[in-house]
């Protein structure tokens, strides 16, 4: 559950940055093979935000598909799933996207 | 007091822990705008903190020409049995620490304490895995001699340590034969960013159904470049491999 120390991160983070402004909303984006499980951090959200100007805030989070290059065939696949495997076979491969474990933005009032 | 406006009125329950949110009404028999949102771009990786501490980390080490090991596993492979005949190998001759870490109790280290080795404990709480602003406590406590050999025993997880870099020179995963050759497949994200994998408990195979080259073959899918080695920390058998591997770790510059 590193999510939780995840969504911990988030919230002191986006105080920092807006200052303690109360904020709406806020926008993440947690790619398919980042390691981590949006609806994880969902669960914590609330829970980690108690008590903070993020408190009530909004949460929406995209989720880019994995993308990524096989170093043996040269093609450029989707990734389904968490394991990273073309399907020559081969896992000597560079994630191009996906990996993404991101603050956006936020709404603040 | 109305935190909006400011307005105040002595009647009635008051609820302060709140402020009015937008698109939230409120029962005041009076009307003002609400604030419009003010949307704030950051764009910032949620992990930047943690790899900022861990690249110090790893300057501090480079600087003390010290080499830290990471060792990850899920509870039970044999991590501190490994460490406990490894440390009293290399201690012979190089200065080795070992850094604790477990959700709770101190029997860990006081295991690596009876080798005579120095040795820090964390215990993480609720925490699931090591982070770099932890790691970085535990080598301020140990006050690691320069050209050191330093070993982080993960909390035993083969999840959420997989996120955190620590500032760490290698990354090393151990599994244990009782755990099955699908561990690899199971837990990719662990398997991905290893250096080494140690499958342990070598002395248990003819009892349990497990097949190394399967196993080998599965972290290889997953990650091509890491080496696998069978070791049995009990026995001390194929730790000869181990040993030399460890030698050979280049400090990060």
């Amino acid at each position: 559950m590193h999510e939780l120390a995840i969504t911990q991160g988030i919230v002191e983070m986006i105080v920092e940055r807006t200052e303690s402004a109360r904020v709406t909303a806020v926008y993440l984006r947690i790619g398919k093979v980042s390691g981590v499980v949006p609806d994880a951090v969902r669960f914590c959200f609330d829970l980690v935000a108690d008590g903070t100007p993020v408190e009530g805030a909004r949460l929406e989070i995209d989720e880019p598909p994995g993308r990524a290059r096989c170093r043996t065939c040269g093609c450029t696949f989707d990734v389904e799933g968490i394991v990273v495997l073309c399907a020559c076979g081969s896992a000597d491969v560079e994630v191009l996207g996906g990996d993404e474990l991101l603050v956006r933005a936020v709404e603040v009032v | 007091m109305c935190t909006t406006c400011g307005c105040d009125d002595a009647a009635g329950p008051r609820f302060t822990a709140f402020g009015h949110g937008a698109g939230r009404g409120h029962g005041h028999d009076h009307d003002h705008a609400e604030p419009a949102p003010l949307t704030v771009v950051l764009e910032e990786r949620v992990l930047a903190r943690n790899d900022l501490l861990a690249a110090e980390n790893r300057r501090l080490l480079a600087e003390r020409d010290v080499v830290a090991v990471n060792l990850m596993s899920s509870p039970g492979s044999g991590k501190t049995t490994l460490l406990e005949r490894t440390v009293r190998e290399l201690a012979t001759h190089r200065s080795v620490a070992v850094v604790e870490g477990d959700q709770e109790t101190l029997l860990d280290a006081e295991r690596i304490r009876a080798t005579g080795c120095s040795v820090v404990q964390i215990n993480t709480g609720e925490g699931c895995h090591l982070d770099a602003a932890m790691l970085r406590r535990g080598l301020d406590e140990l006050d690691v001699a320069a050209g050191s050999l330093v070993f982080v025993e993960n909390v035993g997880n083969l999840v959420c340590p997989a996120l955190f870099d620590l500032g760490e020179s290698c990354r090393v995963v151990v599994m244990s034969v009782t755990e099955g050759a699908d561990k690899p497949a199971k837990y990719p994200h662990m398997f991905r960013t290893a250096d080494l994998v140690l499958v342990n408990k070598l002395d248990l195979l003819p009892y349990v159904d497990f097949d190394p080259d399967l196993c080998t073959e599965r972290i290889h899918r997953i990650n091509p470049t890491a080496q696998v080695l069978l070791v049995s920390a009990t026995t001390g058998e194929g730790l000869a491999p181990w040993y030399t591997w460890l030698r050979e770790v280049e400090i990060d510059d």
